[in-house]
Formats: structure tokens, C-alpha cells, sequence
């Protein structure tokens, strides 16, 4: 497929520049002007209120900020948008694929090599649309169900997958007050979630009807329960400190210390064990490709296996924001956003965006370090995957039981012995009250 | 409480059929076949009790392709491109042996600069073979940047080799007599720049892999072949010297130049997949030496290749001739009846006699060591099936 590029002629290339602008200049001034003209200002619209309308007219009050902002304002602060755009659904998947993006990029520059780099825009975006494509390909590929597969169960685990995988993101703050569901119990339901999973790849594995993927599913059940103890054994000392179960109280308390200053084994075997929930390497054992195929994913095809990578990538993002929001404080960090954005008086749009209360200082702040925190954890979780193989079984399983459970008790007893020494907690140094 | 055999008769007076549950209904039977992403053009079925591998049969012949009998139609010489497709990326070393045997048929004498050509060019195609054998060890364990660095690296052998024979794999460079051509200019300079950068690399190699602690935690102590084990199942190549024998073709048997070759034959006394995996990395570390030897003695001039008479032809005989490949002893048995076409050539590979170890190894694993045990014993399906 190597295809010689023409010898490159001076004189061509300037001559096919100057073609270029004729070309460009002559359909402007010839089509697209008037063409723009004549519907901006002779297309009549049918009289409103008495007032006719041209099209010019009409699209100069809908891009008026003062007619603008307070829809936009009205529709921000309706709990849907919560729910679908910002720190819900749209935000978390928006993170995903440019963790996808990230994670083929960063790994291609691990392994020397160059990654996605077609499917972008002209010369700039080097494989920037590659996950687009992706996509696409999933989608119109045919979905193929085995023979004797359980059909209502086959289709119904992956958007389970992806649903339970967008719960998690449901309660996770990025920002005082933006949060789906600010619940008293937070880190338990966070949790409660959490646990569906097993039983999700379970029924999927079972209901494909074929060996791999069952010998798949009880891997990852193995896996999931191995490591749920230490995950959750870990995450108790961040409430003992905290003194409280709702996340957004948990990274407040955090405004003046990080708890990783104190917890740092506690950190580390939250990370490793949120690593194995996410079934990435050196964990990947449910979809160990050399061993079992792919594992209980052997038979997903088409849209099937789209749904559960973006359910896994979502808990990527939901993991990570977890870490940041227990360990690294949320998303305190210094405020250096100005109150205003810029004077206000020279121009009018800025203006308006403070006066409607959009632009919030606190909120951007709060925005903009959670985000950082969060790709970096986000860049620490897809490290491993250039470094480490995949690891057996037994040595999975006497890691997470033997080892990841009496570290978290470790600095359990660091954490309890901070708040009886009136160290952290009510009267400490942390108080948030 | 009753023992079994009184439940199931109690429950036959009852009407109700239980069956006693048999030791074959525990097992599961997979068909690691050749569609399976760890297998190669290859089948094994493993009968698994839980975890645990209890039976397993390997199934080779996918890609047979009758080669040996080929051969009975074509001249000592027209065989050269067709007998190297068993193992095109080690094609140099496949066509070694057989152009030794047919010499030996035939009483050609090689010049002494195409002898060292020769010996050159199957270095760096051993490399070629190591690599991609490793980069495959690396992604079956999990490994994708392991994967990535020696198919990359490969390519540093694969442009010397193009420079010395025209073809980037498929070379069909030795002949009986000689080689196809000499060496191009500057090639000595730019064999021994590659190679220090490539050193370099393999020092690298060893920090990421080889010295990573997760994978010695998963092929440490993995699949021990004991020596006896390994001498009666008759392997060969790595897998043997993995287990404690230092048993190397170009030591035992020297083939053209190897005798004036000053190296030692890698081996380690591990027995285990881990022996089995850094033995050839072990070979690929001294095998630069022997290029950079080779490179240093070669002679500055002559003939490389022997004249040799239209359809060469010698008294009928027979000839047994041996080379070391990237997976071990690899012999051509070849009888001649004095036409100028082989009567019988009989290939023995270094990779089914490696196979043959492949049950013994996996009784006893688990499912997860399959591919390191596997893939440890440098196993080339197509070779296997010639």
C-alpha cells in the first residue's frame, strides 16, 4: 500500500495556491454572499405582534445576552441538567472518552510508537476523532447472540453495566453544591453500587452460553469480592477521620489537609483495589485475552461491547473523582480565579454573565482543581498498563485477602488513634464546622 | 445420615432418579484451538477441574503443508524458497542445515568468506526469530509494552538483512555452495552501530520484563521440566539448556566457521518457565558477540559462493546435517539416488520435539500458566507442521 508521492514542483505548488484563492474568491463573491444577502434581509418571516421580522433581526435577538442568560440559567439550575449534563451523565462520559483518548496517546508513547492517528482534523487533532470512529463502528456492526444464549439477560447486562457505572458518578461532588444526589449516606451507597457489579458480569457470562466467558464471570466474581473488603476497609478510616458518611462533607473537612498526609497505606490499598474493581492490568484477569479469550466478554459484539466500555470507562472516572475526593481533598486547592470576570463595564457579555450569577469564582476554582486531581489519578490508573503483565489467580486472590486487608487495618489504627489524641476530628486540626 | 449409595436407593423406591455425580462430570473440556487468541495455528484440549489443568492433548497439523514431499519434486536448488516457509522470520537458519546436508551430497565446498556470510546472516535472523518469540512471551503474559519494543526493534535486524539478501523476511539466501551475494558497502559499520544501540535495548528489556517482580511471580517456579524429564523427552534449544544442559548445536556439532568462534553456551539450571523465557534472551546477548566476531574475522575479500554445475547432482547417499535455530537442533535427513532431486528429505524441527514436553508440563497447572508454559517452550506451530 505504499503509495510515492508526486516529485514536488515550485511552480505547481504555487500555481495550485493561486488556483485555490481564485477559486475561494470567485464562489464567495459569486454564491455565498448573495446567497446570504437575500436570506438574511429580503426573506420575510410572518408579522409578529405587528412587527415584521427579517431573519437578520431575528437571529440579532436571540444572540442577545440579555435575553439569552436567564433561559440559560433557568435550564442550569433544573435538577435534569444535573442529572444529564454537568456532574452527571454527559460530564462523566465527556471525561471517558478523552480518557480513552489520553490512554492509547500516553501508551503509544510508551511503547514507542504513535497510536490513533488518522481519523482526526486536518494535521491538527492527530487521531483526535478516532474514538468517534470507533463508535460508528460499533453501532453499525450486527450484534450477534450465541445460539442458546439467555436473550432478555444478554441484552439487558451491558446498559445494566453502563446504568449501575453512571450511578456511581451520581454521587460523586465535584463542586459545593453540584452533586445528582448529596445523600447522608454517600460512601455506603457508593459502595452499594459498587457491589452490582460481580453480579452483573456474572449474569452476562452466564447467560452467554459458552465456556470462556463463564469461566470469565467467576473470575471477576473471585476478583470483585477479593478486593471489596480491602476497598471498603480502606475508605472506613477517611469516615473515622471524617467523621461523616456523605462525600461532600468528607472533601470540606479536607480544606486544610489532605487525609493522603495521614493515610497514606490507606491511599495505596484504595488505589490497588480500586484498580482490580476496574478490572484493569496488572487485574485484568476477568478478560485475560492470551488465557481465556476475552474472557466474559467473549461474546459481546457490536453496541454490546460498546455499552460495557463506556460503563467501564464511567467507572474509571467515578473511582478516580472517589480517590480525589477521599484522599486528596476534593476539590480544595488555592483560589486564584478573580471574583469578576475582567471589568465589567467594557464588555457587556461578561457583565451579564456576573451580574445573572453564572460565573461563580468558587464554584470554577473548585471545578478546575477537582478536574486536575482527577486526571491525574485518572494518568496514575492507566500507567500500570505499560509497566505491568497480568497476574495469576492465586496470587490475586492471596494479595487481596492476606495483604490489602491488613494494610487498610493499619491505618485504620493511625486513624483512630489521630482522632482519640484530638489530633483530627471534632477540635482538630481539620474542623470544618 | 445414610451414605450415598443408600440415598440413591431410598430415592429409587421413591421414583426420584438422582445420579451419582462421576469424576467426569467436575471436569470442563475447552478447545484451546485455533481460534483461540493464545494458540497460534494450533489446538490443544485441556480438561480443567476448577482452576486446574488435569488432561491435555495436543493437536497439531493446521498448516501442514507437506513440504518434505515438495521437496522429491524440485532440484537440490529450486527447494531453497519453498523449504524456508516453515519459519520465514528464522528462514536463514531453516535453509542453513539443508544447504549443509546437500553439500555434503553433492562435495561442494563453500569459500570461506561465504561461510562467514552464512554464519552472519543466520545470527541476525536468529535475532529476528528471538525477538518476535518474546514480543508474543510479552503480550501472552499481559505485557503490551514487551509486545511493542522487540516488534520494533526487530526491525533493526530485519533492515540489515534486507540491505545483505534484497528481502525483508523471506530471504532464500543460503544455497548449497554458498550464499546468493555478497555484502553490501558499509555494511560492518552500520551491523556494529545496530547492534551497540541494540545492547543498549536489551538492558532496558531486562529492567521491564525480566526484572519486573510480577513477572517472575507468574513464571518462577512454573512448569518444571527436571533434566532427566527434559533429556528423555527429548527436547531441544532453549528448553533443554533451561534445564541445566548445556546442549548447543554450534558447540557440539561446530557447522562451518563456529569452531573459530569464541562464545559460551548459554544455560541456566532453573527448569522453570522463567529459565525457559531468559534463556533465549541469554542467546540473543551472546549472539551479538558472535556477529561482532564474525564481522572481525571475516575475510576482506574472495569468492562467496562455489561455481557450481547446472542441477547439481552427486553420488546416491545420504547426508544428516545439523544447525542450532532460534528453537533448537534443526536437522535435514536427506537420501539421494544420484538424480539432481532429492529421493526422501526428512525435516526434523526443534518445535514439535519442544511440543511434546507441552502435556507433560501443563498436567498439573493452572488455567492461567497455560500461556506461559506454553509459549515458554518456543513452540512455532508452522514449523511443527512443515
Amino acid at each position: 500500500m505504499a503509495t510515492v508521492p508526486e516529485r514536488f514542483r515550485f511552480g505547481n505548488f504555487v500555481a495550485s495556491i493561486v488556483w485555490l484563492i481564485f477559486v475561494v474568491i470567485a464562489a464567495v463573491t459569486l454564491v455565498i454572499l448573495p446567497l446570504i444577502f437575500i436570506i438574511l434581509f429580503y426573506v420575510p418571516l410572518p408579522p409578529i405582534n405587528g412587527q415584521v421580522l427579517t431573519p437578520y433581526l431575528f437571529l440579532t435577538s436571540v444572540v442577545d445576552p440579555t435575553r439569552t442568560l436567564p433561559i440559560v440559567k433557568f435550564l442550569i439550575h433544573q435538577p435534569i441538567f444535573k442529572v444529564v449534563v454537568f456532574p452527571g451523565f454527559l460530564f462523566a462520559a465527556v471525561v471517558a472518552a478523552a480518557t480513552i483518548f489520553v490512554e492509547r496517546k500516553f501508551l503509544a508513547k510508551m511503547q514507542l510508537r504513535i497510536g490513533p492517528f488518522y481519523a482526526g482534523f486536518w494535521g491538527i487533532g492527530e487521531g483526535i476523532l478516532q474514538l468517534a470512529a470507533d463508535g460508528l463502528k460499533l453501532i453499525s456492526k450486527e450484534v450477534l447472540i450465541p445460539s442458546g444464549a439467555d436473550r432478555p439477560i444478554f441484552w439487558m447486562s451491558p446498559i445494566a453495566f453502563a446504568a449501575t457505572a453512571a450511578a456511581v458518578v451520581a454521587l460523586i461532588p465535584v463542586a459545593p453544591g453540584w452533586v445528582v444526589s448529596d445523600s447522608s449516606v454517600g460512601l455506603i451507597a457508593v459502595f452499594a453500587i459498587l457491589g452490582f457489579f460481580p453480579l452483573i458480569a456474572l449474569l452476562f457470562s452466564w447467560a452467554s452460553n459458552s465456556k470462556y466467558p463463564f469461566i470469565g464471570g467467576m473470575r471477576a466474581l473471585h476478583q470483585m469480592i477479593a478486593f471489596e473488603i480491602p476497598f471498603i476497609l480502606s475508605a472506613l478510616s477517611v469516615v473515622i477521620l471524617a467523621g461523616s458518611l456523605n462525600l461532600t462533607d468528607i472533601a470540606l473537612s479536607q480544606h486544610r489537609f489532605w487525609y493522603i498526609y495521614f493515610l497514606p497505606v490507606s491511599a495505596f490499598v484504595f488505589f490497588i483495589s480500586s484498580l482490580a474493581e476496574l478490572e484493569r492490568i496488572p487485574f485484568d484477569l476477568p478478560e485475560a485475552e492470551s488465557e481465556i479469550v476475552s474472557g466474559w466478554l467473549t461474546e459481546t459484539s457490536g453496541m454490546i461491547y460498546g455499552l460495557i466500555q463506556l460503563g467501564s470507562y464511567l467507572k474509571l472516572y467515578a473511582l478516580a473523582a472517589l480517590f480525589v475526593t477521599l484522599f486528596l481533598g476534593g476539590w480544595s486547592g488555592p483560589q486564584f480565579f478573580p471574583p469578576q470576570l475582567g471589568p465589567t463595564d467594557a464588555i457587556p457579555f461578561v457583565k451579564m454573565l456576573t451580574l445573572q450569577g453564572l460565573y461563580n469564582h468558587v464554584t470554577v476554582s473548585a471545578i478546575f482543581w477537582f478536574l486536575l486531581k482527577t486526571i491525574v489519578v485518572i494518568m496514575l490508573m492507566l500507567l500500570p498498563r505499560g509497566v505491568n503483565p497480568r497476574i495469576r489467580i492465586d496470587i490475586l486472590l492471596h494479595t487481596g485477602w492476606y495483604k490489602l486487608i491488613v494494610l487498610a487495618f493499619v491505618n485504620m489504627f493511625v486513624a483512630l488513634a489521630l482522632v482519640y489524641a484530638g489530633i483530627l476530628g471534632p477540635g482538630g486540626l481539620s474542623t470544618f464546622h | 445420615m445414610a451414605n450415598v449409595e443408600d440415598q440413591i436407593n431410598e430415592s429409587q423406591k421413591l421414583g426420584i432418579e438422582i445420579v451419582k455425580e462421576s469424576e467426569e462430570d467436575r471436569l470442563m473440556t475447552l478447545s484451546v484451538g485455533p481460534q483461540h487468541p493464545g494458540s497460534g495455528h494450533f489446538r490443544f484440549t485441556v480438561k480443567v477441574d476448577g482452576d486446574y489443568i488435569v488432561h491435555c492433548v495436543p493437536d497439531p497439523g493446521y498448516v501442514h503443508r507437506g513440504e518434505e514431499k515438495m521437496t522429491e519434486y524440485r532440484n537440490f536448488i529450486q527447494n531453497i524458497p519453498h523449504l524456508e516457509r516453515p519459519v520465514i522470520h528464522d528462514s536463514n537458519n531453516i535453509t542453513y542445515s539443508y544447504s549443509l546436508a546437500v553439500e555434503e551430497l553433492t562435495g561442494i565446498e563453500v569459500p570461506r568468506r561465504g561461510q562467514f556470510i552464512r554464519a552472519i546472516a543466520s545470527e541476525l535472523n536468529r535475532q529476528v526469530y528471538t525477538l518476535y518469540w518474546l514480543a508474543i512471551y510479552g503480550i501472552f503474559l499481559g505485557h503490551s509494552t514487551m509486545f511493542m519494543w522487540p516488534t520494533g526493534d526487530r526491525e533493526l535486524f530485519i533492515d540489515l538483512l534486507e540491505a545483505l539478501t534484497g528481502a525483508r523476511v523471506t530471504h532464500a539466501f543460503n544455497i548449497p555452495g554458498g550464499v546468493r551475494n555478497d555484502v553490501p558497502n558499509g555494511f560492518k559499520d552500520r551491523c556494529l552501530r545496530q547492534i551497540a544501540y541494540y545492547e543498549k535495548r536489551l538492558k532496558e528489556y531486562e529492567d521491564i520484563f525480566y526484572n519486573n517482580p510480577l513477572v517472575r511471580q507468574r513464571t518462577e517456579g512454573i512448569g518444571i521440566l527436571t533434566k532427566e524429564d527434559a533429556i528423555s523427552l527429548g527436547v531441544t534449544g532453549s528448553v533443554l539448556r533451561a534445564s541445566g544442559v548445556p546442549y548447543d548445536i554450534r558447540k557440539v556439532e561446530p557447522y562451518d566457521v563456529y569452531n573459530e568462534i569464541d562464545f559460551k553456551v548459554q544455560y541456566m539450571k532453573g527448569c522453570d518457565s522463567f529459565s525457559r523465557a531468559y534463556v533465549p534472551f541469554l542467546d540473543m546477548r551472546e549472539s551479538c558477540h558472535i556477529i561482532r566476531q564474525l564481522l572481525d574475522k571475516m575475510p576482506a575479500s574472495g569468492e562467496v559462493r562455489a561455481k557450481l554445475q547446472s542441477n547439481p547432482r552427486g553420488p546416491p547417499g545420504e547426508a544428516y546435517r545439523r544447525v542450532e535455530s532460534g528453537r533448537g537442533a534443526l536437522g535435514y535427513y536427506i537420501i539421494s539416488d544420484g538424480s539432481p532431486k532429492p529421493y526422501r528429505v526428512k525435516i526434523s524441527v526443534g518445535s514439535f520435539r519442544n511440543m511434546l514436553a507441552l502435556p507433560h508440563l501443563l498436567v498439573g497447572a493452572k488455567m492461567g500458566d497455560m500461556p506461559v508454559i506454553y509459549w515458554a517452550l518456543n513452540y512455532w506451530p508452522v514449523e511443527a507442521d512443515r
